[in-house]
């Protein structure tokens, strides 16, 4: 009895491990005491205070990353039990045990749960997902944009960046160059601003390159794994359709 | 550039023209189980007296078919299925997309090569080929193999029909899509079902008599 109310108390984790970019993965075993409340970050610190793994090995602690900790800044994201998701907002009461932690190999690993989402910000610049405002005088204020538009753009403009719907994609992986669906609907964001539709156009474009968006085949996993709700394969339908038309208003020289 | 026009023509013919013709053959064979033979070999007789038939073969039939399906293969390749992580509709929609993609080309590549092929190697004519798929359809095997094959042509065709809607940016809101995926399931079901008692149709005795073996069997016998 007394055995059973102490592994009550325990949180096991089963944490996949890589000590080099280019190193073997493997897995290690935890088990730390519970607390009301805690998270898989709090739980990865606990494991770093006293890294020693559940056969009582001493063990470098696990790496992760991690920086808002309110669910707003994408970075601590791993596949937490099969699904990808940010570690900062995965209560350990919520989840079925043992805990099982992966980094989300999409991305390259740098260490253990530590991942390098360079490819997404690459993906930003390379759809031009700003604004441009500087002029060599003051342009003055731009057009004001309708309520309804801001409103539906606002639910787009909560994208972190933290890579859950690439992990999601089928066809973000090594054999495709496919940029995902995050930047896609980006372009939809940036192409609903006022200042930013002068340079419609050249989304659009970058989007019909290789690796743009004919890439999607309508899995739709991204729109159900995105942690903000962002409605991705309305984005997606929405820029298959500006880019259709754009091509056809290319060819026929509108 | 290119890989996007490539796609955009992919999803094209797989509707213009390959699904249209999907629809003709289903006419056509459908005339089978409504009419028998004699329906049947009017059907085909119509098709075949049309002007320049080799040309609309050529180009309305054989060359999109090949693009779509070496095209299809590739984006076939190029998926990883996870449908073991997202086990969503959609998502096995996608897998089954793929592998009907599959199925369905290699199903068409023997079909083809059965009837088509032998009719320009002058091994066939035209009214024997409802013989030719009685054949087919009396073996267990066979009929087994051509089930399949036309299940997952319409499961490819149906749903392929809900992806180009989406990819060329018809349908673009949840409710939208919805909405043609019942539809398109709903085409699949029809279209499953009418390609399947057309194929039943063919197990009827009459198809076996255009065998020119089997009939020549019956003149020795009587
Ligand atoms: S769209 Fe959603 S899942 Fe994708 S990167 Fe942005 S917040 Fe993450
Ligand atoms: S630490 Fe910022 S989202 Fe988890």
């Amino acid at each position: 009895m007394a055995e059973t109310s102490a592994l009550k108390k325990n949180v096991k984790f089963i944490i996949t491990r890589q000590d080099a970019p280019d190193s073997k993965p493997y897995t290690e075993e935890f088990e730390i005491p519970y607390r009301p409340n805690m998270n898989v970050i709090s739980s990865l610190m606990e494991i770093q205070r006293n890294p020693v793994t559940s056969e009582g090995k001493g063990i470098a602690p696990v790496c992760w990353d991690s920086n808002c900790l309110e669910e707003v800044c994408g970075a601590c994201s791993m596949v937490i039990n099969g699904k990808p998701r940010q570690a900062c907002a995965a209560l350990i009461e919520n989840l079925e045990q043992p805990i099982r932690l992966q980094p989300m190999s999409t991305f390259p690993v740098v260490r253990d749960l530590v991942i390098d989402r360079s490819r997404m910000f690459k993906a930003l610049k390379r759809v031009k997902a700003w604004i441009p405002i500087d002029g060599t005088y003051d342009l003055g204020p731009g057009p004001r944009m309708p309520e309804k538009k801001r409103q539906w753009a606002y639910e787009l403009s909560k994208c972190m960046t933290c890579g859950v719907c690439l992990e999601a994609c089928p066809n973000v992986n090594e054999k495709t160059d496919f940029i995902g669906p995050a930047a896609i609907s980006q372009v939809r964001l940036f192409n609903a601003h006022p200042t930013g539709d002068m340079n419609a156009d050249e989304r659009l474009e970058m989007l019909m390159e290789d690796g743009g968006i004919d890439g999607c085949g309508n899995s739709q996993n991204c729109v159900r794994s995105c942690p903000k709700g962002i409605p991705l394969t309305t984005s997606i339908a929405e820029m298959n359709k500006d880019t259709t038309k754009h091509m056809f208003k290319r060819w026929l020289g509108v | 550039m290119k890989g996007y026009y490539a796609r955009k023509i992919h999803s094209l013919l797989g509707v213009i023209p390959l699904s249209f013709f999907i629809l003709e053959h289903l006419v056509t064979n459908f005339g089978a189980f409504e009419g028998g033979l004699a329906k049947f070999n009017e059907g085909v007789a119509f098709l075949n007296n049309l002007p320049l038939v080799f040309f609309m073969e050529l180009l309305l039939i054989w060359l999109p078919l090949l693009y779509h399906g070496v095209f299809g293969l590739y984006i076939a390749y190029q998926s990883k299925p996870n449908t073991g992580s997202y086990n969503y509709e959609r998502n096995w929609r996608f897998l089954f997309q793929r592998i009907s993609g599959v199925i369905t080309f290699m199903f068409i590549i023997w079909h083809v090569f059965e009837t088509r092929v032998q009719v320009a190697l002058g091994n066939v004519t035209h009214e024997e080929l409802g013989g030719i798929i009685h054949a087919v359809v009396m073996n267990p095997l066979t009929f087994t193999l051509y089930l399949v094959g036309i299940i997952s042509t319409a499961f490819h065709f149906s749903n392929g029909i809900w992806s180009f809607l989406v990819s060329w940016g018809i349908t673009v809101g949840p409710r939208a899509q919805r909405v043609s995926s019942i539809m398109c399931m709903g085409l699949f079901a029809v279209v499953s079902v009418l390609f399947v008692l057309s194929l039943i149709a063919f197990r009827n005795v009459e198809f076996a008599t255009a065998l020119n073996v089997i009939d020549s069997l019956k003149t020795v016998l009587s």
